[in-house]
């Protein structure tokens, strides 16, 4: 039974419907393109930005004075060297208009006396982020953002549509393959340029803040277009992610906010402070970045310093009950509706993979180099360099999604390629062959590649995670070009209607490929740099102060050294500022 | 924590597509106070049943609210609803139209494909 795929055509096709996709689709939209917008989720709601709690860095000044070449200084500082500058630049300075027309759209920052609230988070200079209370930024981001969208009269918004490959003709991207997951129906859309803004890759890690959908998609759909990645070794592992106890309909990372606001203190399992042995401060101070805090637990673990389930304790005992509520109202009960009164005992915190400063490698109009195909959000890489600062994710979302909209758009009034069904034939024949329908395995309870899934996860954890040595970088190759191997001869568990184990066959596709790239980046810088840690050279080397791409040669991943694209102009501003 | 031996309890799921008969499997589960019951629905999917379908986006942090069931009767995020000790049933949402198992039609009517189809086709006509 061969099912004729449902065709669609538009002028921009935007991948993925998080903070940066839809921003994509109303920039596209408004410089006058039509616009589809696809997410294998609900449009709005799956994805990293609705999971934001709370900080948005951008130097509106409402604060205190400030200056966008402040945050474009802290930026670069943070990245440790890597950062593409004219990237950081237009994320510090375009961040600015972007949070008061997010303003103007009624989002809701917190404000006090008129002005917006903004708060120091570890390597601001200033107190420069805004946010929407309580822990409330990502819902009502992507609410603001879903309005803004639905009102856009040339936005097709297509929710749990999966893409599974874009279509190139003559090494132009002319369009994309899927399914619908409702009913498992083929779709092909024609496209004049494709937007990816499919988020991150944390996912792929054992211990991660990440949505389902967080596995790389938007990495290996570039590569496999014949895109580069940039930097992408350099996984953040975002510090005090909660571990224990038992604590649901939160998220991981909302400690966060409660030491922007409270400070707390960060203890070992002796309840010493430690981080002070690892180059940072505390002293119930928020200071240290997030590279120096990850390693330090992990390194006081190692010691035998852990607290008893392997991470540290975090302690607002010192902070009284009426601040504590001042500070988060509703969050307060929630926690206590959890078992956790923070007056009375401290919690346990331990790093967990929260954000890839790596990603698809573009020019200032977020162009990937692969005439038709731009990117945005986190899928773009170099901005951040080897480590990104508290609140620049978001910001990164609206900038780099409201540039790709509008130069994609750009480009299809130039004129749009013709459509060749022909190029869509083998993806089509992937979902075809995967989709299980006549499988000759009798009723497939259990598809090996379940477990291919938990052990990618596991061990990208534990050789390819904070701490990483040649060695175990070496065996992880090893093991997930195995992987990408048995995945090959797996299908899926042959339903119809919402088939979510084919889903799943696409994304551990993508996210072999994508570990891949990660692992073969991370062997290849012989130094500690930034998110990356290699134990076996535990220092920094000025010598490899570069970048990383890959990229797809004849079927094979090849690495290339880069230098760091660095702009005279921004450098000299961020000086004159200082 | 692996040391401890861990506890079970049953968790009676809806299975079918529409228009079939509704059956319920009964899967045991590994139990530990504090687990959600969409801590439950994903062990079965990646340890038993793959094809179990459910809807959820972000897992654990209430925000998507795409994992909304009925938790013995009971409108309810899977997400948030706590594993009981014993035997618990899980419902797909009885007011909405049923898909597979426990995924039922919350997308908004506009961010259809098939209303998408219909709405471009009738454009251009």
């Amino acid at each position: 039974m061969t099912r004729e795929p449902i065709h669609l055509s538009t002028d921009v096709l935007v991948v993925g419907a998080g903070g940066a996709g839809m921003y994509a689709a109303i920039s596209a939209a408004r410089n006058g393109a039509d616009v589809i917008l696809a997410d294998k989720s609900l449009v709005g709601r799956g994805g990293a930005t609705i999971m934001a709690q709370m900080t948005v860095a951008a130097a509106v000044g409402h604060q205190a004075p400030d200056h966008w070449t402040h945050h474009y200084a802290d930026t670069i500082a943070a990245g440790r060297g890597l950062c593409n500058e004219p990237l950081a630049a237009i994320l510090c300075e375009e961040a600015v208009a972007r949070i008061h027309e997010m303003d103007g759209w009624k989002v809701g920052w917190a404000r006090e006396n008129g002005h917006m609230k903004q708060v120091a988070a570890p390597g601001h200079s200033v107190p420069r982020c805004v946010y929407v209370d309580f822990l409330n930024t990502g819902p009502a981001v992507a609410k603001c953002l879903r309005t803004q969208v639905a009102q856009g009269a040339n936005i097709a918004r297509i929710s749990g549509l999966s893409i599974t490959d874009l279509v190139l003709d003559g090494g132009r991207v002319i369009g994309a393959v899927g399914f619908n997951l409702e009913d498992g129906a083929p779709v092909t859309i024609a496209a004049g340029a494709v937007v990816l803004a499919a988020g991150g890759l944390t996912g792929i890690y054992r211990r991660n803040s990440a949505s389902a959908n967080m596995g790389g998609d938007s990495y290996a759909l570039a590569l496999r277009a014949g895109a580069a990645l940039i930097d992408m070794e350099f996984v953040q592992f975002f510090p005090i992610g909660h571990l224990a106890p038992r604590l649901v309909g939160m998220d991981p990372i909302m400690w966060d906010p409660f030491r922007y606001k409270l400070g707390g203190r960060l203890l070992n399992g002796k309840h010493e402070e430690f981080i002070h042995n690892y180059g940072g401060t505390d002293s119930g101070k928020y200071t240290a970045m997030r590279d120096v805090t990850s390693y330090a637990i992990v390194k006081e673990d190692e010691a035998g310093r852990a607290s008893p389930h392997g991470g540290a304790w975090l302690s607002f005992q010192h902070v009284p009950e009426k601040e504590l509520r001042a500070a988060f109202g509703p969050v307060i009960d929630r926690l206590l509706k959890n078992g956790i009164d923070l007056t009375r005992q401290p919690v346990e915190v331990s790093p967990i993979a929260h954000y890839h400063m790596g990603g698809v490698r573009v020019d200032a109009q977020m162009f990937s180099g692969v005439p038709g195909l731009y990117a945005a959000g986190e899928a773009v890489g170099g901005a951040n360099g080897a480590n990104r600062l508290s609140g620049n994710a978001i910001p990164e979302t609206f900038v780099f999604g409201e540039r790709a909209g509008r130069y994609a758009a750009e480009t299809v009034r130039v004129g749009r390629p013709a459509w060749n069904p022909q190029r869509a034939a083998r993806a089509l024949d992937e979902i075809r062959r995967r989709s299980g329908a006549g499988a000759t395995k009798p009723a497939q309870r259990g598809p090996e590649y379940h477990g291919l899934a938990k052990q990618l996860r596991a061990l990208m954890w534990d050789k390819v995670g904070l701490i990483r040595t040649g060695a175990g970088l070496t065996d992880a190759l090893q093991s997930i070009r195995a992987m990408q191997a048995a995945l090959n001869d797996e299908t899926s568990a042959g339903e119809e209607a919402f088939n979510l184990s084919l889903q799943d066959w696409f994304d551990l596709r993508a996210s072999l490929t994508t570990a891949e790239a990660v692992t073969l980046s991370a062997l290849q810088r012989t130094e500690s740099r930034g998110a990356h840690w290699r134990d076996d050279v535990p220092r920094n080397d000025p010598a490899q102060e570069h970048n990383q791409a890959v990229a797809l040669k004849d079927g094979a991943l090849s690495l290339s050294r880069l230098p760091v694209v660095r702009t005279e102009v921004a450098r000299q501003e961020a000086h004159a500022a200082q | 924590m692996s040391a401890i031996r861990k506890q079970l309890m049953t968790l009676r799921v809806r299975r079918g597509g529409a228009g079939e008969p509704p059956r319920y499997d009964a899967f045991e589960v590994p139990y530990e106070p504090g687990a959600s019951v969409l801590d439950a629905l994903r062990w079965i999917r990646a340890d038993v049943d793959p094809s179990l379908a459910i809807r959820f986006s972000c897992v654990n942090a209430n925000a998507c609210k795409e994992c909304v069931v009925l938790v013995d009767g009971k409108v309810d995020y899977a997400c948030t609803a706590r594993l009981q000790p014993g035997a618990m049933t899980i419902d797909p949402l009885d007011n909405k139209r049923l898909i597979r198992d426990l995924v039922t039609d919350i997308v908004p009517p506009k961010e259809r494909l098939d209303n998408v189809v219909k709405e471009r086709t009738r454009k251009k006509g």
